[in-house]
This record gives C-alpha cells, structure tokens and sequence, in this order.
C-alpha cells in the first residue's frame, strides 16, 4: 500500500445469504484512494454502494478478498479495534442524520471528542469551530427535533469532522435535503476537503452530488463499471 | 467517566418516561424502609418493654421450671443461692415464685398463676411497691387485662385457692390493693401478684423462688439447680413474631418489587428496540458494543439512583410522620397479637435499614437493565443503522 493511499480494496467481495439465492452485493471490487479525495460512489440502488460503504467504515467485512483502511486490514479487524479506528479515523454522514435525539446540538458535535477522551477545554474549542464551519454556531442549544433537514445534515456533518477525520463517508447525505440545502452541504464539505485535507467518500445517486465529486466510481451490480477523474 | 456522563445525560433527556419510571420504582423504596422499620420499631418497643417490665437482664430458672409446661410449677420451686439471695437483698437481683393456683371472682372459678414478688425491688418497672403491708388481708395487683377479664376492681377482695409445698389446698382472700397497665401479657392475663414474703409463708416456701430476675448489664453466673436464660430464649417469642410478620410483609414489597423491576425490564427493552438506529449510530461513531451495553446499563442502574431522590421526596416527609405518630393500631388490635404491642407502633430507622435497601434496589436494577442489552452483542450496526433489527 502508497503512503499516501488510505483505502485500498482487492478483489473485494460481499455476499449476503437470503434464503436458497445469495445475494452478490460486491464483485471483486478492486480500488484505491488516496489522502485528500473528494470522491463518489455512484450508481443505482442495490448497486452495492453503501455496502462498500459500509466495509470501509468497518461496520461490514467483506465475504472474500481485503480491504485496508489507514493499513488495517478490515476483514480481520475485532470489534474494539474497528470501534478504534472508526473512533479516531473515520467520521459517518448519513443519509437520515442519525442524530442522538436527546442530546443538544453542541452535544452531538461533542459526543465523538467524548470517545476520544478529549480535554474539556480543547473538546468546546473544537466543537465551536465544527458549528462555525457548518454555520450552526447560533443553534447549540437546539435539540435535533428543532432543526430543519438541511440543519440536521449540517449538525450531522460537524459531528462527523470535529475530530478532524482522515476519512468521511457520506451515504447519500442529500437525499432527504432540497436543492438549496444540497447546495449548502456540498459546499461545506468541499470547504472541509479543501482546508482541512479530509478525504471524502460518497454513496449516491444525487446528480447535484455527482456534480461536485472530483472522482466518480460507478457501480453496476456490484462491479466497477467506471472509475474518472475529473482534471483539475 | 463518559459513560455514567451519557448515561445520566440520557436519562434526563428522556424526560417524563424517566421520571415516571423512578416514580414506581420510588414505591419499592419507601414501601421496604417503612415496612421494614416498622417491624424493627416493633421488634425494638416490644424488646425493651418485656426487658423492663419481665426479663430485665436475663433470668435464672430453677430446676425443671418451664413457663410453656405447667406441669412443672409445683416441683420447680427451690431454694434461692446465698450469693443471689444476697444480690436480691442489694437490689440487684429479684426472686419471684410462680404457684399455680385457681381464683373465684364474683363465684367463678378461673384458673390463675400467683406470683410472689419483693415490693422493694428495682429491676423491674412495675408498680410492685403497691404490695407493702395490707393490714388484715394479703394485698394483690393484678394488671388490666386480668382486672377485665376476671371482672375484679381496685378495692375488691378474691378468694384465691393453692396447693402448699406440701400438696396440701389452702385459700385466702386477697385484696386487689391496684389495678396496672402493661404490654406484656405474660405479667398481666390470668395473674395476679402478691409479695414474695406472703406467698412463701402461704406456700410454706420459704426462701424458694421460681425465676430470679437480674439486672441488665448482669454477668451470668453458675448456680448449681439453676439454669441462666437469656434474651435468646426471654424473647424468642418477639423475635419469632417479628420475623414471621416481616416475611408476611416482605411479599408485600418483593410483589411491589417485581412490578417495578418488570416495569423497569420492559422499558429496557422498549428502549433498546426503539433505539436500535441510536445504537447503530454510536457504534458508528467508534463506541465499543461492550460501553453501549455498560451505557444502557448504567442508565438503568442510575434510575434506582433517580428513584432514592423521588423517594426520598415524598418519602422523607411520610417516614418523619410516622415516626413522630407512629402507626396506631385499633383498640384491642395490640392485644390480639398476644405480645407487648402498645398502641401505636413506631418505626424505627437505621442507616444500615435504608444503605441495604438502597444497595439491593440498585444491585437488582443493574441486574434487571443487564438482561436487554445483550440483545446489543448480536446486533448488526449496518441494519441497526438503518432502524433494522438483525
């Protein structure tokens, strides 16, 4: 694996059982990211995009082949350790926010410096500065129930790079958002990838996304069907 | 330190549900302390009025003397030891001899015992001092329950029938000299007291007595023919009365329990189910399963925490209540009981009553949060995330 490669895929392939017909989510997915993308999975649903996802994340293992995250291995990673390198390394967006409901909005921005153990004074410095980039400094003390979708998602994205991540995975982060708010969150995002270097992996179908992706991976059943960059 | 600061920060956030929940389980709580006290309360009043009124600090028993067997009465008297006769002469020991005997109140024929005791003792608090002189005729006092029963009044005079030491039936007339109130029925039902220098010369006992009764504080001694007793046996009844009373009343607050802990199970259960996607969400963002669980432990473990405040809210005031009036009883309801209730019952309360009860709430809350969440081990993040249940 590149130094500078952060996810590196091969031969990667994800089985679900379902009854008498497995189902082949994956195919020998063979792919490689290097620091600093801003890159998308794009495709049609049940194209195996939040599966492949989902394993870089770690929350899945692939049924044969490897993936490497930061040089671990996912497929024999054990829980702690996957909770480790999703803890220090990987920030989540999804697609319903996924919000704690009962926390506030600073305190979902908190809750990931709380895993790492992070000193109070430099966790509420981080937190201000997360809000401030998604524009939500003036809603803290709002609790998710109070916020509209585009705010949600904004909370959800400031949550995700307030530890300042090597990776974020975003699966389809605009597909409950209108068109404005689609435009505000990629934006933000790109802001992110540009001046703090985090790479960004998308999941979507989302031509607005697709748009602003500098790498577009399509996914048709499950294989890579196209891999392009776009120049700069 | 996160975990107990999610915890709690959940709890709060769950608003009326959590508070709501530490309200029930809030009822265990005050229902075993004042439950509990109260039986201890008991076991303390009724403990310390037959000490003072009848056991004092323990007895020595003659020979075969068995108060449940009054076959034994007759043969059970013997002369008092030179070293407790001595003692009782200093006020620190009390000779009392038990005959039994039958009484004739108004022409009826009633079965008694005759206990003869010094009027110049001090070791029980009784008025015995009322025995002191008569006159012509033997005085006697006799307590409440015996005055009701056999229909005598202060200033009455009963015939009163015996066998002597030589199994000769003698009788006499003995003036009721008052009337006294106890608890404790085995001084007063179907007794009546006379001096131990008049029931000796009736008896032809001289220097013999049944029981001696010594101080509190007393060390026991060896008397060859006498046998020391202790509160073991002075108040096992009380004890036993006490613990099968309390082991009635524990169903009471292990049902009330129950209730709470399965509404508390439930609610766990409910709570993991409708946060599966929460659960999904924190293993995403890098909780270890292992600190969910202790997460959604602990949250259960600080409701029994939640339900000792609310508790300690309305409970505080209502344990102070009873404390100062205690539980009254209806008239005739101590009685029937058989022991030295008094009237009212007050509870008494003790920190290691309320620490152990707070211990075991908490210890059984803990464990009843436990269960659900192993569900979490087997739950898939990916389906979890999506509000799915694998």
């Amino acid at each position: 694996m590149n130094t500078h490669d952060l996810i590196r895929t091969a031969n990667l392939t994800k089985i679900y059982p379902s009854g008498e017909q497995p189902i082949t989510a994956l195919r020998d997915v063979n792919l490689v990211f290097g620091a600093g993308e801003f890159a998308g999975l794009v495709g049609p649903s049940g194209s195996g995009k939040t599966t492949l996802l989902n394993i870089v994340g770690s929350l899945d293992v692939p049924t044969s082949g490897t993936v490497e995250v930061l040089g671990e291995k996912v497929e024999t990673l054990s829980h702690k350790k996957a909770a480790g390198l999703r803890n220090h390394h990987i920030g989540f967006i999804f697609q319903t926010f996924n919000l704690l409901p009962v926390y506030t909005v600073y305190e979902n921005v908190e809750f990931p410096l709380l895993l790492l153990g992070m000193a109070a004074a430099a966790r509420r410095k981080a937190v201000r500065d997360a809000l401030a980039w998604v524009g939500l400094a003036d809603r803290a003390h709002s609790r998710p129930a109070q916020l509209s979708g585009g705010q949600s998602q904004r909370v959800a994205i400031a949550r995700a790079v307030v530890k300042k991540p090597d990776l974020v995975l975003a699966d389809e982060p605009t597909a409950n958002l209108d068109a404005d708010n689609s435009h505000h969150i990629l934006h933000t995002m790109e802001e992110i990838n540009r001046n703090l270097g985090t790479t960004f992996l998308f999941s979507t179908h989302d031509a607005k996304v697709i748009e602003h992706l500098r790498r577009k991976i399509t996914l048709v059943d499950g294989r890579v069907a196209a891999d392009e960059t776009k120049p700069a | 330190m996160i975990i107990p600061k999610l915890a709690f920060r959940n709890l709060i956030g769950n608003g009326a549900k959590t508070w709501l929940n530490a309200l029930v389980l809030s009822f265990s709580f005050v229902a075993i302390i004042w439950g509990q006290s109260l039986f201890e309360g008991m076991d303390k009043e009724m403990s310390k009025v037959t000490i003072d009124q009848e056991a004092g600090g323990g007895q020595y028993w003659a020979g075969t003397y068995d108060p449940y067997d009054p076959a034994t009465l007759d043969d059970a008297p013997a002369k008092i030891p030179n070293e407790l006769r001595a003692e009782a002469a200093a006020g620190r020991a009390v000779p009392i001899l038990i005959v039994s005997g039958t009484i004739y109140p108004k022409g009826r024929m009633t079965p008694a015992l005759i206990k003869g005791i010094d009027p110049g003792q001090s070791v029980l608090k009784l008025p015995f001092d009322r025995l002191r002189g008569g006159g012509g005729s033997i005085p006697g006092l006799i307590g409440a329950r015996m005055a009701k029963s056999a229909g005598l009044a202060k200033g009455d005079a009963v015939t009163v029938r015996w066998r002597d030491a030589s199994g000769t039936f003698d009788a006499a007339d003995i003036e009721i000299v008052d009337i006294f109130q106890s608890q404790v029925q085995t001084v007063d039902s179907g007794q009546i007291w006379v001096s131990l220098e008049n029931l000796q010369k009736m008896t032809g006992r001289t220097d013999e007595a049944t029981i001696v009764t010594v101080p509190v504080g007393t060390a026991p001694k060896t008397y060859a023919g006498w046998n020391f007793q202790d509160y073991d046996v002075l108040l096992k009844d009380i004890k036993s009365f006490v613990q099968a009373k309390s082991l009635g009343f524990s169903i009471f607050y292990v049902t009330l329990m129950a209730l709470a802990l399965l509404a508390i199970f439930n609610t766990q259960l409910l709570s993991i189910w409708h946060r599966r996607r929460e659960i999904g969400t924190l293993i995403a963002l890098g909780m270890p399963r292992g600190r969910v669980i202790r997460l959604f432990t602990l949250e259960g473990a600080i409701l029994s925490l939640l339900a000792a405040a609310v508790g300690a809210i309305y409970g505080l005031p209502l344990l102070i209540y009873m404390a100062k009036h205690g539980w009254v009883l209806q008239a005739g309801q101590a009685d029937d009981y058989g022991l030295a209730l008094s009237r009212a019952i007050y509870p008494a309360y003790s920190a290691g009553l309320v620490g152990v009860t707070l211990l075991l709430v908490l210890a059984v809350t803990t464990v009843v949060s436990f269960l659900p969440t192993r569900k979490i081990v087997t739950l898939k993040p990916t389906d979890a995330l999506k509000g799915k249940w694998s």
